[in-house]
């Protein structure tokens, strides 16, 4: 089986972030990055996938020349080689544009699954598994918490709400979006480290790939938002604080 | 401007989305002097479509086929393209669900539009809507706009609009109509099995009007009976923040956040939980918050409504004294 996992590399969880004024983006200069979050579940079931069922794993990512520090960790981890879609200003795409570019840089490869994590942990639009799915013809499924394989067909255990689950079938080739949990991402080891160092990264200008941008959306500015609420902090001795906070909540917030 | 709202059901039951959804078209609307049609999909759901004409919206769509009585990606996209080609609405609402983000930004992409999904609030200025959602897990938040021709798609998150704010009609009823759709079973290509649940005793943690939720700061296994009692004391359903259902200390099917459950409970009390973004996106629509933690500058203070900065193992066996006096 031949498998796509999208990958992108996101400002590091503890990183400070500090706008550029009036703009849509952050400092990139003073923080480190990782790889998003949820993707690592995605690269982590794209291994697990090939362990079982034979077969290449690529990642794939788009952004700037960091990004492909993230590519190196999924070589590091096992994948078999990366292609590096590479844009200084990725973050100024609509979810429509990025897709369409990825689409454009990976529809030659023919994979017969392309994952994707749920959603980026920077700007959170959760729209490029489907757009790829949609844009390559192919069939989807999202927030998946178990792939069971069987020939051309696949069992996807979708996550719905408030604790339901839905088994769905579908066939491949197909584009599914991984939910986070799903599995536990292996860490790299140093035989994996070494071993990157001779994998294949291919680097794709995005302006190359020749496909016309036309925005569908634009993020105007970014802020932080503004406090809206103001806590009211109870002191005193354990008992005193029940006190006077049940009272609270009794005859104030009245929600007990 | 015409908007078109998509109410989702299941099973023949609207979810409570649907009409916060519902609240936040009445409001564009009526800000931007629009009209407003209510959608409803699937098969043998004329019963909803009565139920949702007596809102105030200016025409029902009651769009129904075999091929939409269980939800599927292409059946759903299929049908709305359908529906918004016929209709030309400017503006198409969602609620932000796990069904939505399934198919909706598929939906955009086949009509050659974007989506501004999971928004959690607008801002009309000068004719043009600003679409507000979150970004870098909501340490900061964005405004967008739409770029280019109508129709636009947008979805918003759960409780970011107030169901019980959704009109009633002034006069009677809004007339229903029922559109058809062309869908072909081979054009659906997904096998939609059984729905299920995983835990036999799955509590659905949404309609819990109290949650007691414990983090990091319960330190052990065995405190969580110190919890239990309160959530007991309170009336209250027991939850958690993901390192505590991690570890295994209570299901999964209690967390809560970003890849847990959503909630907005009338009182969410958060006992040692830090306040980590992907925590806080999960319960701040909460109605009242109280937090008990060591840590002054918890984050979870930012957006409490009352805090306590000390020992939780102090602190709650005396609340639950205290609940336990007559009153």
């Amino acid at each position: 089986m031949k498998i796509g996992v999208c990958v992108k590399q996101v400002p590091a969880k503890d990183a400070p972030l500090a706008i550029i004024d009036g703009s849509a983006w952050i400092r990139e200069s003073d923080i480190g990055f990782e790889t998003n979050e949820p993707d690592g579940f995605a690269l982590e079931e794209a291994l697990r996938l090939k362990e079982k069922h034979g077969g290449e794993v690529v990642a794939i990512s788009m952004g700037p020349e960091r990004s492909k520090q993230t590519i190196k960790e999924a070589l590091a981890k096992g994948a078999d080689r990366g292609i590096h879609v590479a844009d200084n200003e990725f973050f100024k795409l609509d979810p429509l544009s990025a897709a369409k570019s990825l689409a454009a840089a990976i529809k030659a490869e023919n994979f017969d699954l392309i994952l994707t994590g749920l959603q980026s942990d920077d700007q959170g639009f959760g729209q490029t598994g489907v757009l790829l799915a949609e844009l390559l013809g192919r069939p989807h499924a999202t927030i998946i918490m178990a792939i069971e394989v069987t020939g051309e067909r696949m069992k996807l255990k979708r996550e719905l709400e408030a604790g339901w689950f839905q088994w769905v079938e579908l066939s491949l080739p197909a584009v599914l979006s991984i939910q986070s949990g799903i599995n536990k991402p292996r860490y790299a080891t140093l035989k994996g480290i070494m071993a990157a160092k001779k994998k294949e990264i291919a680097t794709v200008d995005r302006a190359s790939l020749g496909v016309r941008i036309a925005p569908t959306q634009q993020v105007e500015r970014i802020y932080v938002p503004s406090k809206t609420k103001k806590t009211e902090f109870i002191t005193g001795q354990p008992k005193e604080i029940a006190a006077k906070l049940v009272e609270k909540l009794r005859h104030e917030a009245r929600v007990i | 401007m015409k908007i078109l709202v998509v109410t989702e059901q299941r099973e023949g039951k609207f979810n409570k989305v649907s009409f916060e959804i519902l609240a936040a078209s009445q409001q564009i609307a009526e800000q931007t002097k629009s009209s407003v049609t209510g959608v409803v999909v699937g098969k043998g759901v004329a019963a909803l479509a009565d139920e949702l004409a007596g809102y105030q919206l200016d025409e029902i769509l009651l769009v129904e086929h075999d091929l939409l009585d269980t939800y599927t990606p292409d059946g759903f996209t299929l049908a709305l393209k359908q529906i918004v080609e016929s209709t030309q609405p400017d503006l198409v609402l969602f609620p932000h669900t796990y069904q939505v983000r399934d198919f909706a930004p598929a939906l955009a992409a086949s009509l050659g539009k974007g989506m501004i999904g999971d928004c959690t609030s607008y801002r009309e200025a000068g004719g043009k809507l600003i679409f507000v959602r979150q970004m870098f897990q909501g340490r900061t938040v964005a405004d967008v706009v739409f770029a280019g021709e109508a129709p636009w798609i947008a979805s918003f998150q759960a409780s970011a609009f107030r169901a019980d704010l959704a009109k009633k009609h002034a006069t009677g009823k809004a007339p229903v109509k029922t559109v058809r759709v062309d869908l072909k079973p081979e054009q659906i290509r997904t096998t939609p099995l059984e729905l299920f649940r995983e835990a036999k005793q799955a509590v659905d943690l949404t309609q819990a009007p109290i949650l007691i939720s414990v983090g990091r700061g319960i330190k052990a296994p065995e405190n969580i009976p110190l919890a239990e009692k309160l959530a007991h004391a309170m009336g209250g359903e027991l939850c958690a923040s993901r390192p505590i259902c991690d570890e295994g200390w209570l299901p999964m099917d209690r967390q809560i956040g970003s890849s847990g459950q959503t909630v907005a409970p009338k009182l969410y009390f958060a006992l040692g939980i830090s306040g980590a973004i992907q925590h806080v996106v999960g319960m701040k629509g909460s109605r009242t918050i109280a937090a008990i933690n060591k840590d002054q500058n918890a984050p979870i203070f930012e957006i409490a409504d009352y805090g306590v900065v000390g020992d939780l193992f102090e602190i709650v066996p005396a609340l639950v004294e205290e609940l336990e006096k007559p009153h």
